[in-house]
């Protein structure tokens, strides 16, 4: 019988030593870039992408094009066979005859634990609905140890959309295994953390308050995490339409904060950080992006055992 | 009031009162032709007040279902007028088709042919989790 194919559904399904390792190997990737530029030859990456992400679909592409590999797959799922019925399981099983990894993206929470039991190749969830993005995570702790040179002793402070905000929770999740780590956590009544979210923090016995002024905040943080209230998470357009313009970041709320602050955002923005900021030396969230597709190229070798 | 024990069947004891008709419910008992009986509020020196089901049929029962309505249940199997076997229950650790994820958000409000599984998250407060979205539904969702 073969082994069961490896799949990342959560952050926490990688052990902080594979995190480490990744990281390690992305550091790697970007200065040898060369060395990997055929590490996947031969192989090929279906990305299914039952919903629109193009910055995610892309980076993913990219990533692979970067080792070598092929890819192939479909966005949005009026041009996939879901369209005609089809299940998570039933394309899983046939994607799995086709190719070597995959990566889905599914508006539906849990749709990744259904491909996971049907796959026969590693497989990637790279979001489903408000769920988990762990690759999304990838990205931020790559960027922050990059800009911190450690995932310790940082006050993380995390803005907006709380509530439903997943790459938050994932964020969290993973730098509570790294020690020494404070939170402040800044957002509007409506969309607090959850207290599922909040145990977690008062479980591990860890520094954080909560406030909902991020000029309070801002002179005490090391990474300010902003994240887009997004409307598609929203049943009621009333609620994001009260809510949407809440936290603005300026470059006049910036003049506080710390002058080696890096501010993250998993993007797309939409005015919550306005433009004037991207010239700041702070503004890392593009950076964030190069970050992330390296992660993916790690994650890719990794999966593939094609790290060595 | 008095009922008659049974010669062949099952009686489910110690049923938390008032819970008696969930057990016929989620056993579907409805569904059998053999004679069922449904105490309800028996006077116990343990409970105080206590709930029985009677069935005169050796059925294969669903011990999950029945350890998540009430742990506390005890089930006797009888043969010949006589207990031959007694089984304690516990909350079990996965429910398949019992607890229905009501989560708009998850994949099983799409993909209606997935079986339900919710696995337990904590014995003290008996919450369980859905396999596929981790929505957290508590004991008393289950009516």
């Amino acid at each position: 019988m073969q082994p069961t194919p490896r799949s990342i559904i959560n952050i926490l399904d990688l052990t902080v030593e594979e995190i480490d390792h990744l990281m390690d190997l992305a550091d790697d990737i970007e200065k040898n870039p060369e060395k990997y530029q055929d590490k996947c030859a031969h192989k090929q990456l279906a990305t299914l992408f039952y919903e629109p992400s193009t910055r995610t679909r892309l980076s993913f592409e990219s990533a692979m094009l970067a080792l070598g590999g092929q890819i192939l797959g479909f966005a949005g799922a009026s041009s996939s066979s879901a369209a005609k019925g089809e299940s998570v399981a039933d394309t899983i099983s046939v994607m799995s005859n086709y190719v070597d990894i995959m990566v889905m993206r599914h508006p539906k929470e849990g749709a990744p634990v259904v491909a996971s039991m049907h796959t026969t190749v590693p497989f990637i969830n790279a979001g489903d609905g408000g769920h988990f993005h762990p690759t999304q995570t990838l990205a931020d702790v790559l960027t922050i140890r990059r800009t911190r040179g450690s995932l310790s002793g940082i006050t993380l402070g995390l803005c907006g959309d709380l509530k439903f905000g997943r790459t938050v929770h994932s964020l969290i999740d993973a730098m509570l295994r790294y020690p020494d780590n404070k939170y402040i956590l800044i957002s509007p009544e409506e969309l607090k953390i959850p207290e599922y979210e909040l145990d977690k923090l008062k479980e591990a016995g860890v520094e954080f308050e909560e406030t909902t002024s991020l000029e309070e905040a801002i002179p005490k943080l090391d990474i300010l995490y902003m994240t887009r209230v997004q409307k598609e998470r929203f049943f009621n357009e009333e609620d994001y339409l009260r809510l949407k313009d809440i936290y603005i970041l300026t470059p006049e709320k910036l003049r506080n904060a710390k002058p080696d602050m890096a501010i993250l955002h998993p993007l797309p923005r939409v005015n919550e950080i306005s433009v004037a900021v991207d010239k700041d030396e702070r503004a890392k969230y593009f950076y964030q992006t190069l970050c992330g597709k390296q992660m993916r190229m790690a994650l890719i070798l990794f999966l593939l055992g094609l790290d060595k | 009031m008095t009922v008659d024990g049974i010669e062949n069947g099952i009686v489910l004891d110690h049923i938390e009162a008032g819970k008696a008709m969930m057990v016929y419910k989620y056993l579907n008992l409805d569904k059998l032709d053999s004679q069922v009986a449904l105490i309800q509020n028996c006077s116990s020196r343990k409970m105080g007040k206590k709930d029985i089901v009677k069935i005169s049929e050796d059925l294969d029962i669903d011990l999950d279902v029945l350890g998540y309505i009430d742990p506390g249940i005890t089930v006797n199997y009888i043969k010949n007028g006589i207990r031959v076997d007694k089984k304690t229950l516990q909350l079990p650790e996965t429910l398949t088709n019992v607890l229905k994820c009501k989560n708009p958000r998850c994949i099983i409000s799409i993909e209606q042919e997935l079986p339900h599984v919710f696995k337990i998250v904590d014995r003290t407060k008996a919450l369980y989790r859905c396999m596929y979205c981790d929505t957290i539904v508590r004991s008393e969702e289950l009516n």
